[in-house]
């Protein structure tokens, strides 16, 4: 008998408790009268997203979670959580991982119409995977030579050889400096100067699609290398491994080399110097064509709401206003071509976009994520006195092994 | 001992406690109701997103808790109920889920299940028709039927799914171009669309002929204002599970590692996971790409692991000698600094490490090595002496407070007895000292060799496992562990995960740690026997 009444209070004490639980604003809460977009976004991103999201929920009715993640982890995340149905409907992302997404099933296509020539035609290329766009794009970004106006000028030099004799007559520490990650080796930084040689790391076809043949071997290859290991530590010492992101930002901003290769989001890290921004200069003859990448949203394959998650992203996210505000929270070359005209009187700005109008898109073929180890690694030996030719040979060898297993 | 309890708690308490309700049971109560809350909880949201496999488990979990905690049998279930719990959710549960994707092909190309890959395929495979405008579309209802009503060029035009676009006379169009009425039909507001997600997937999915003649395409709308032409290029037909070019006529059927295939081989991009049984660890041990540098990685990981525990073990101890000789001034204050090292998080340590070792601007070179250029990091000897030193200086702390508590509790008569018979301090120390230190820390030190085995943070921040072996072709360096080299080998960093493969991995390293453990408890035994 008592067992009986002390279950009795018991489920009423529960069913009490949940009543508490549930009366408190719960927006995850599907009783089919709200319905709710949830949006993975970086912090830099989602208070720009947040604002577009108030004139959405007001003319909808609908609700925008935004869910905060590390930038890094939101590629391996969606993939993982999209078809468990956890992931959200749209989330953040660089165009660099549309092949694996397109791979793992998660992402759907999104057709902007007439919308499309409002933004960049290289954004929009690079969002597209086999003919069909994934993204709403909206920024570029890419590296560039970075020079301190108040040692060297603001003139771009003709080359690496003019820019290394310009370095030295500035008489300061070193006469230019770049990223390898430290040990690591940074093939992205160093990307410029490797195309300058003609080594694209992936060959591109008719169409600008790159295919997954590797490009970077034979001779061009071999000359680059050569040239890395000449400007490493066994020769003019140029180019080093001890030289990380930090160490790089500081001994530029510090004056102790006039000239470095950085993206737009490190000149925040030189306040004290006079900068201006140019192309990268030709090392090999031809031009230095760094990586361009991309970011944007993607929608996911598996979004129960993709009416409304497709409304906010096109015609939401997609208007003037919402770039304006995301170019704003996060100062990225804006993909929406009348905001890149506007933000380009910058002369900063300018110089990356100019930069970017001679990059190449970064491959967003799956077999790029295989390239990555073997290839800095590769790198930071050569920098540090291995022999070019055969370590450049034995990774090209090792890069095309992996891709064929 | 809690069986002997429990009919005598029953017994006495069957008479005495019938009409009183003691302030213990209402904290039961209390406490209860809040795990059915928390249950109920679970379970309602197991429902609505319909992950059966975590409904049923709550369900029977929550269950047993009641029936565990209500009835006045099952005493001792009550002290070991929670217990149980934990180490079904967080042990069980996670092995049991990392052996079953160790048999799947689970990772980048194979995701999800075939039923998603199937509608992966199918939405990459709908492409716009070239030429087809945007046109102004308002969904319209008939008796529970949906269509599209679009305005072509002021013309407007109604379908259904079954019924190809057909124009209508005397439909009213708004300023957006959009159709407003439609006779026949109703047309759904939008703010009634955005209340209902049912029709929302409803008008996702239809597509509305654009003539009798398939060839033409469909009309479907992706946010329900305009409507756009597409084609399908690939058909799936379910019956005999097989995708077809409808331009080349190619049939992708599925194959075993779960992806369409070609007869000629050509795969779509999308594959789904499928059970692989024992391929991973085959690989893992037959392939040769992988199997020399794991070789080489398991040695270094054994090194690792033994050096490391060996080295801090041996400092922890000998400052805990020296400080615990009653003489040291200001014992207390030295010990607290002592600990320092571990009081720092670990990763923070090796980050800084890794600046401090930089062999160019690092202050290592500079103050100790009088500037030269000593690349600790960047050579493959160099990094190992690199990764055991920092280590070392990370764990000793442990180790001295661990030792310094073992000296304190050694009785002191043993000591004493000891000096009267005439030994001396490292006769002492070695017939007394250290064997019933082993006692107490043997243990500890399995536990250390454990957690340095798959020490990741450490060979992650500080060296990221490099310098990268130059002859191998999986990206494996020569401070990698094993546990660092299964996170290269799945691929996550890099965007092309492999975890069936890392999972088959994790698995062979748990065996390795549970056999050495097993070995090295049962070794600790007869230390025991000492006392």
């Amino acid at each position: 008998m008592r067992k009986h009444m002390a279950l009795g209070i018991a489920a009423l004490a529960s069913i009490t408790l949940l009543a508490g639980c549930t009366s408190s604003p719960a927006p995850d809460s599907s009783d089919g009268d709200v319905a709710e977009i949830v949006i993975w976004t970086d912090a830099e991103r989602e208070e720009a997203i947040s604002a577009a999201a108030v004139a959405f929920e007001e003319e909808t009715g609908a609700t925008v979670t935004l869910v905060q993640k590390n930038f890094e982890d939101l590629r391996a995340d969606f993939i993982a959580q999209v078809p468990t149905g956890e992931g959200p409907d749209i989330t953040v992302g660089a165009h660099d991982w549309l092949g694996a997404l397109v791979a793992a099933g998660v992402v759907n296509t999104i057709d902007l119409g007439d919308r499309a020539a409002d933004f960049e035609q290289v954004a929009l290329d690079a969002m597209t995977y086999d003919g069909q766009l994934y993204a709403l794009p909206y920024s570029l970004e890419t590296i560039a030579l970075l020079q301190n106006v108040d040692l060297v000028g603001e003139e771009a030099p003709s080359s690496w050889d003019d820019m290394i004799q310009r370095g030295l007559a500035a008489g300061t520490e070193r006469p230019f400096v770049i990223n390898t990650g430290a040990e690591t080796g940074d093939g992205y930084t160093m990307y410029g100067f490797q195309t300058s040689f003609g080594a694209p790391v992936f060959v591109q076809d008719a169409s600008g699609s790159y295919t997954n043949e590797v490009g970077m071997g034979g001779d061009a290859g071999t000359a680059f290398a050569q040239w890395l290991h000449d400007n490493g530590s066994a020769g003019a010492g140029y180019l080093s491994t001890t030289v990380d992101y930090d160490i790089n930002n500081e001994l530029f901003n510090s004056g102790k080399a006039p000239y470095t290769v950085q993206g737009p989001w490190a000149i925040s890290a030189f306040p004290d110097v006079n900068v201006a921004v140019n192309p990268i200069p030709s090392a090999g003859g031809e031009t230095a064509a760094p990586f361009v990448g991309v970011q944007g949203f993607y929608l996911s394959s598996q979004s129960e709401n993709s009416l409304l998650a497709t409304d906010f992203l096109v015609n939401y996210l997609g208007t003037e206003d919402a770039q304006r505000a995301l170019y704003e929270a996060d100062p990225r070359i804006p993909a929406f071509t009348s905001l890149a005209e506007e933000v380009a009187s910058d002369p900063i700005i300018a110089g990356f976009l100019a930069s970017s109008q001679g990059g190449v898109p970064m491959p967003s073929i799956p077999e790029m994520g295989s390239v990555w180890d073997f290839w800095n690694a590769a790198e930071a030996q050569i920098i540090s006195g291995a022999d070019p030719a055969s370590t450049w040979s034995t990774m090209i060898t090792n890069l095309e092994g992996a891709l064929a297993g | 001992m809690s069986t002997n309890t429990a009919p005598r708690v029953d017994g006495t308490g069957v008479t005495n406690r019938r009409r009183v309700i003691r302030p213990g049971f209402i904290v039961k109560l209390l406490l209860m109701a809040l795990v059915n809350a928390l249950g109920i909880t679970v379970i309602l949201a197991a429902f609505r997103t319909e992950s059966w496999l975590v409904l049923i488990a709550s369900v029977v979990l929550l269950a047993a808790a009641d029936v565990v905690y209500f009835t006045k049998r099952l005493l001792p279930l009550k002290y070991l109920l929670p217990g149980l719990i934990f180490l079904l959710v967080f042990q069980i549960f996670t092995l049991g889920y990392t052996g079953y994707v160790a048999f799947t092909n689970y990772g980048t190309g194979h995701a999800g299940s075939m039923q998603q890959a199937v509608d992966a395929t199918l939405i990459q495979g709908e492409r716009r028709v070239e030429g087809s405008g945007d046109y102004p579309l308002a969904i319209v209802e008939r008796l529970g039927e949906i269509g599209f009503a679009i305005n072509d060029d002021g013309d407007v035009r109604v379908g259904t799914e079954v019924e190809p676009l057909a124009t209508v006379e005397g439909a009213e169009v708004g300023s957006s171009g959009a159709p407003l009425s439609v006779p026949g039909w109703t047309v759904v507001e939008r703010t009634t669309l955005f209340t209902d997600t049912e029709l929302q997937e409803r008008v996702v999915a239809l597509r509305v002929p654009v003539s009798d003649d398939a060839e033409d395409g469909s009309i479907r709308t992706r946010e329900g204002t305009t409507g756009v032409i597409y084609q399908s290029s690939l058909l799936w037909d379910a019956d005999s599970q097989t995708m077809t070019d409808t331009a080349t006529g190619t049939v992708y059927s599925p194959s075993s590692t779960g992806s369409f295939v070609a007869p000629d081989g050509t795969r779509l991009p999308t594959g789904w996971y499928v059970n692989v049984g024992f391929d991973n660890f085959i690989r893992a041990f037959t392939d040769s790409s992988l199997a020399l540098p794991l070789l080489q990685v398991t040695l270094w990981t054994f090194a690792f692991a033994i050096l490391t525990v060996l080295t801090s073990f041996g400092l922890g101890l000998l400052f805990a000698l020296i400080y615990n000789d009653p003489r040291v001034r200001g014992r207390k204050l030295i010990r607290t600094l002592f600990i320092l090292p571990y009081a720092f998080p670990a990763f923070m340590s090796a980050l800084l490490w890794r600046g401090m070792l930089n062999s160019e601007f690092g202050v290592v070179n500079d103050l100790f090595f009088f500037g030269a250029d000593i690349n600790w990091l960047g050579d493959p000897v160099l990094a190992k002496v690199a990764i055991l030193w920092v280590n070392l200086w990370l764990s000793y702390p442990y180790w001295f407070l661990v030792c310094t508590g073992a000296l304190q509790a050694m009785p002191s008569e043993t000591l004493e007895a000891a000096t009267i018979d005439g030994a001396g301090r490292f006769r002492q120390f070695r017939s007394i000292i250290l064997p019933l230190l082993l006692v107490s820390t043997a243990p500890l030190a399995i536990a250390s060799f454990a957690f340095n085995f798959n020490n990741f943070t450490i060979i992650y921040m500080l060296t990221g496992g490099g310098p990268a072996f130059s002859d191998s072709a999986t990206g494996l360096g020569s401070t990698d562990i094993l546990i660092s080299a299964i996170y290269q080998i799945s691929g996550v960093a890099g965007g092309s995960a492999d975890y069936g493969l890392a999972s088959a991995l994790s698995i062979i390293v748990f065996v390795v740690i549970g056999v050495i453990s097993a070995i090295a408890f049962r070794q600790t035994r007869k230390l025991e026997e000492v006392q």
